[in-house]
């Protein structure tokens, strides 16, 4: 509970964040609800914390022609209360409305949550099977990374040394259907299994489907088989059980630990793809 | 019924509320001191090993560091005392010392202290000292120490048993068993819990050296005891060189009643340097180096007739006590547990055999409950195993063996002369049922089987055991604790009508400074605000044995009455005098004094009591000041009863559990304030549900915590819980002139037991009886993947 000693300075811009992250020990500080923890148990002693929370230039909400972006500041509880959001992106204010407890939404960012990659995380599941892409801006200068090539394993990604994300953006789901579900840790409240849908539904068929998971992998993963299944399906109790099945087998690498086995998560992916799709669907 | 003394058994709100919610409250890391140090404890990272050396050098030479020091330089300090070892048996005892100093035997145990100008400070030099150890091979679970070719981890304790204990008697018990027409044999598991009060420990000590005097500030739930025990027992010094103040205490469920290494560690130090020296405990060292709760490894045999009438009951536990015992660890697996288990039935034979075991693992002591949570988790699960066995309903086998009213006092032998006070258990029984539509609800459950819903109901019919005192039943005599238990009270009404009263006890959340203050308004008839309570502070408060157990109303208030009675009787005498009449022609009647028949000449309280304190005209005879001591022992524990309900829904897929309503009805004989009566019932509850549904502990088998942290232990959330449907029965008992039980422990005691029999009932159609807890979705899921679920 008691950091080791470590350097704070205050970014005064964007360039000066990168500047200053770029130097070998230095963290950017956001919401502090990940990092923190990790200080205070001496698990991560990094020489100097460069905070970002004042850069207005990674704050806000917008939408543009067919897209939601969202600054990299954002707070869980700005995301899940936003109209913008929960138009365009409704799985994602659900997602963020479930994040931890009041404190942790009201100080938590979205840039934050995304780059530290917590594998129990529920954002970037949803980012994930909401297409989205993140806004990157370092040293070398800007670029956009979708979500699927941004996350790498267990805690990585694909972010280099001193690179910020500025924002995310979100492809408006317009008519599709989506929903995200997850069964939460009961000391923690962190995912132990979350499942994000989407789905286009025309004449009482799925014609597309996306399918993320997140909690039971190192890393929130797309499921291609599952999302096979459904599509073309009327989305009935069978097509869920096969496509739950699809799922289960799909996964590979699911973590277990002394609250939930591996098995048990796996059987679980499936259990929450079905009530995700039964939610998203109303 | 005059106006002020319904203000016993009064909704008001509590008075410690305000500074509580303000912040205004001062704990012990609010306290600062001039020239205070810090200091932090390297403790051990393995569960069992020798310490060959130590090298402290580096960390003493960090900037800032003030000083380091390892077991050895205090080796003239004497090891903690076990103050409760099992009565009538030899207690292989092993305690800790202020730092452990050739051998450690569990994840936590401390070794070295930095203290610096600074907490970061000592924190960082901590990482200077260098260790060498021998790591020894580890034992985890109570049972498999016992056996041949464990590894030992104390000499004087062969085969890590510190104790062996039985009580009831084992040949009529056996008997029994073979004469019954069914036998339900069952291995259950009470598993270990962390207690987790919001506010950890911390000590702060400063020694004065002129006077060889300490004042030590901790957060203890009983501060005359830790001063009792830290002079005479651990320094050897007279008792009056030491003053204990315990600050605002925020929560201790037990785990605070210790003495503990740590607070010992700061007064030596504080000694050795001349400054004072604070520890605060981290939530980590709170997880690893605070006594935990339960971990009972259980196996029953329970006989029974046809009819469902309990015939006998074999208990065999191996209670596991960690590394090394704490304070009154001995005596909560043994009094407290065993002695209970005949539960709200008459059950004519029962056999319990208990070993208190060592394993590598944290302290374990008493937590919320101590003892009777797991007695009670035993037998109200033997009712629901004989119930399924014979096919039964579990409410006709729990009418069928109840104590009935008339058998009041009732002795279940195994209490060892006590006897249960009084109890109407059938009454709260059917007042539950009533509350829960018991009929309605078995015909919605079998509604609900057919649409592959599981829906279930579980009952616990509870009785426990509070206002722990008889000093001749609990002490050396009887049951082994090295001291009395009764309580005591100073009241002293001031010039100004004012009333001040000071109790042994302590108060670390349970609104004492409230109820006492609404008996002492109702006995004397003044306004609540004109009295105050102090407590926590051994300098100023009579002597006494500290909050737990649920006897600081069952036994410190009635102290407080005692002297009011006695106050009263005094203010007649003076009253009458005032009036010139004579003494035993005036009453005492609503704050005032008066000639029988005539209160309209009267001599109210406050004059009376200015009267005394001025000592102008006072009886012949008579002591100036109304004040008055009172020490009480009971002459009888108190037996709080009830019965509590949980109705489950379980999802057959996730193996996730709801709980869809909690129905309690507790009997705490009277109730001073019910307020304070439900949020106890409330806040126990809670920790009890959570023991079924999702608290436990788990060390790996080398002796490392996994549940280390909030991130993994999980404590209970207010929205994990529907709204809770409370009531009470309400019979007084016979043992104290209040008529007051004790309130702080019934959901605890009560609750966890009704959850796991609803669990089970919501699978009985998979073929479960039985499930461990915790029992988490996980769990559920297993069973249910093996029974056609
Ligand atoms: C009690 C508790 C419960 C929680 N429960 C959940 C939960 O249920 N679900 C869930 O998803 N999360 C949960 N969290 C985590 C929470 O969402 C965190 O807020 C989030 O993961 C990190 O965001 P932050 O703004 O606090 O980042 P910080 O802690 O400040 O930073 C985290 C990491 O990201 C880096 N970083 C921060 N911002 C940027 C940026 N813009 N660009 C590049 N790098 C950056 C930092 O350098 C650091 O390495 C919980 C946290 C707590 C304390």
């Amino acid at each position: 509970m008691y950091p080791s000693n470590f350097d704070y300075q205050r970014a005064a811009s964007v360039a000066d964040a990168i500047q200053k992250g770029s130097s070998d020990g230095a963290k950017f500080l956001a919401g502090g609800h990940s990092l923190l923890p990790a200080l205070k148990l001496r698990l991560n002693e990094p020489e100097s914390l460069v905070d970002i929370g004042r850069l207005d230039a990674l704050k806000g909400i917008s939408v543009s022609g067919s897209s939601v972006k969202i600054g990299a500041l954002s707070t869980h509880a700005q995301i899940a209360t936003s109209a913008d959001v929960k138009k365009h992106a409704p799985a994602l204010a659900s997602a963020c409305g479930q994040v931890g407890d009041p404190a942790v939404r009201n100080r938590g960012t979205l840039g934050g949550n995304l780059a530290h990659a917590d594998p129990a995380s529920d954002p970037p599941t949803v980012v994930l099977a909401l297409g989205g892409k993140l806004h990157l801006q370092g040293s070398g200068g800007n670029r956009v990374v979708a979500a699927e090539d941004f996350f790498l394993d267990l805690f990585t990604t694909d972010l280099n040394p001193g690179e910020l994300i500025t924002a995310v953006e979100i492809p408006s789901i317009g008519q599709a259907k989506s929903a995200y579900v997850k069964m939460a840790h009961p000391a923690s409240r962190y995912a132990v299994v979350g499942v994000c849908v989407v789905l286009e539904v025309s004449g009482g068929k799925c014609s597309k489907a996306r399918v993320a998971v997140g909690g039971a992998t190192p890393k929130a993963t797309l499921s291609a088989a599952a999302a096979n299944v459904l599509v073309g399906s009327s989305l009935d109790a069978a097509a869920l059980d096969a496509a739950a099945k699809a799922l289960t087998s799909d996964l590979s690498d699911v973590m277990g630990d002394v609250y939930a086995p591996e098995d048990y998560r796996r059987a679980m992916a499936g259990v929450y793809l079905k009530r995700a799709v039964r939610a998203a669907l109303g | 019924m005059a106006a002020a003394e319904k203000i016993i058994g009064s909704r008001i709100k509590r008075r410690e509320d305000p500074r509580l919610i303000t912040g205004e409250a001062k704990y012990l890391e609010d306290i600062q001191l001039p020239g205070l140090l810090h200091a932090a404890i390297l403790r051990s990272p393995h569960a069992h090993a020798k310490i060959k050396s130590i090298d402290t050098s580096k960390a003493a030479k960090h900037p800032g560091v003030v000083a380091v020091y390892a077991g050895k330089d205090f080796a003239d300090v004497n090891p903690m005392p076990c103050a409760w070892q099992a009565g009538k048996v030899k207690n292989n005892v092993n305690t800790p010392r202020v730092l452990e100093i050739d051998r450690v035997t569990f994840t936590g145990a401390g070794i070295a202290v930095v203290v610096a100008e600074d907490r970061y400070t000592a924190q960082d030099a901590l990482e200077l000292i260098h260790v060498d150890y021998e790591v020894l091979p580890a034992v985890v679970d109570a049972e498999k120490a016992t056996k041949s070719g464990a590894p030992q981890l104390h000499e004087n304790a062969p085969n890590n048993i510190a104790v062996e204990w039985t009580c009831g008697t084992q040949d009529a018990t056996d008997r029994a068993l073979k004469e019954a027409d069914v036998v339900v044999k069952q291995r259950m598991i009470n598993q270990r819990l962390i207690p987790t009060p919001m506010e950890t420990r911390g000590c702060i000590a400063q020694y004065q050296a002129a006077t060889e005097e300490w004042t030590v500030w901790m957060t203890s739930q009983a501060p005359h005891v830790m001063r009792l025990l830290m002079t005479a027992f651990v320094f050897g010094v007279p008792e009056t060189k030491m003053r204990v103040i315990s600050p605002q205490v925020g929560g201790g469920f037990g785990a605070k009643i210790f003495l503990y290494p740590e607070y010992c560690l700061m007064a030596a130090l504080s000694r050795k340097i001349g400054r004072p020296v604070k520890w605060m405990e981290t939530r980590s060292e709170n997880y690893i180096a605070t006594t935990h709760g339960r971990d009972h490894i259980t196996e029953i045999e329970v006989g029974a007739k046809r009819d469902g009438t309990i015939t006998a009951l074999k208990v065999n536990t191996y209670a596991n006590l960690g590394g090394v015992l704490s304070t009154i660890a001995p005596g909560i697996p043994t009094t407290l547990y065993g002695r209970m288990l005949s539960g709200t039935y008459r059950i004519p034979n029962i056999f319990c055999h208990v070993y208190g075991v060592y394993t590598n693992t944290g302290m374990v002591d008493a937590y919320r409950g101590a003892g009777r949570p797991e007695a009670t988790y035993v037998i109200e699960r033997a009712v629901d195993l004989v119930a399924h066995e014979l096919g039964l309903d579990p409410v006709a086998v729990r009418r069928k063996n109840f104590i009935p009213p008339e058998a009041f006092p009732y002795d279940p032998v195994i209490l060892n002369g006590l006897k249960y006070d009084s109890g109407q258990y059938e009454k709260a029984l059917d007042l539950a049922l009533k509350m829960l539509g018991y009929e309605n609800f078995r015909k919605e459950q079998a509604e609900a089987r057919k649409q592959g819903r599981y829906l279930g109901v579980g009952f616990s019919s509870y009785v426990e055991i509070c206002g722990v005192a008889p000093s001749a039943w609990i002490g050396l005599p009887g049951e082994g604790w090295g001291a009395g238990l009764w309580e005591s009270a100073n009241v002293r009404v001031h010039l100004t009508g004012k009333v001040v009263v000071t109790t042994g006890s302590q108060s670390h959340g349970q609104g004492h400074e409230t109820s006492v203050a609404q008996v002492v308004a109702g006995e004397l008839g003044i306004s609540v605000d004109d009295v105050i309570v102090q407590h926590s502070d051994t300098l100023g408060t009579p002597f006494g044995y500290g909050t737990y157990g649920s006897r600081s109303t069952a036994v410190g208030t009635v102290a407080v009455y005692n002297s009011l009675q006695k106050i009263k009787e005094k203010a007649k005498l003076l009253g009458a005098h005032m009036l010139e009449a004579a003494p035993e022609d005036v009453v005492y009647e609503d704050g005032k004094v008066f000639v029988k028949g005539s209160p309209d000449q009267s001599k109210t309280i406050q004059e009376i009591a200015g009267a005394a304190a001025l000592a102008y005209s006072l009886p012949a005879g008579m002591e100036p000041f109304l004040d008055n001591t009172s020490y009480y022992d009971p002459p009888n524990c108190t037996f709080p009863f009830g019965t509590h309900i949980c109705v489950v829904e379980v999802d057959k897929e996730s193996g996730e559990v709801k709980i869809k309503r909690y129905i309690a009805i507790d009997d705490v004989g009277k109730v001073i304030n019910p307020m304070i009566v439900e949020g106890q019932v409330h806040g126990g509850i809670v920790q009890g549900v959570a023991q079924a549904l999702w608290e436990g502990a788990v060390y790996d088998d080398n002796g490392q915590l996994l549940t280390g942290s909030l991130m993994d232990y999980a404590i209970p959330k207010a929205d994990f819980f529907p709204t809770f449907e409370t009531d009470r029965t309400e019979t007084p008992t016979p043992v104290n002139p209040l008529g007051v039980k004790g309130a702080g422990e019934t959901g605890t005691i009560a609750s966890t037991p009704a959850v796991v029999n609803a669990v089970v009932d919501a699978l009985a159609p998979f073929g479960v009886k039985h499930m461990d807890m915790p029992v988490t979705p996980p769990k559920i899921w297993r069973v249910l993947q093996g029974n056609g679920g």
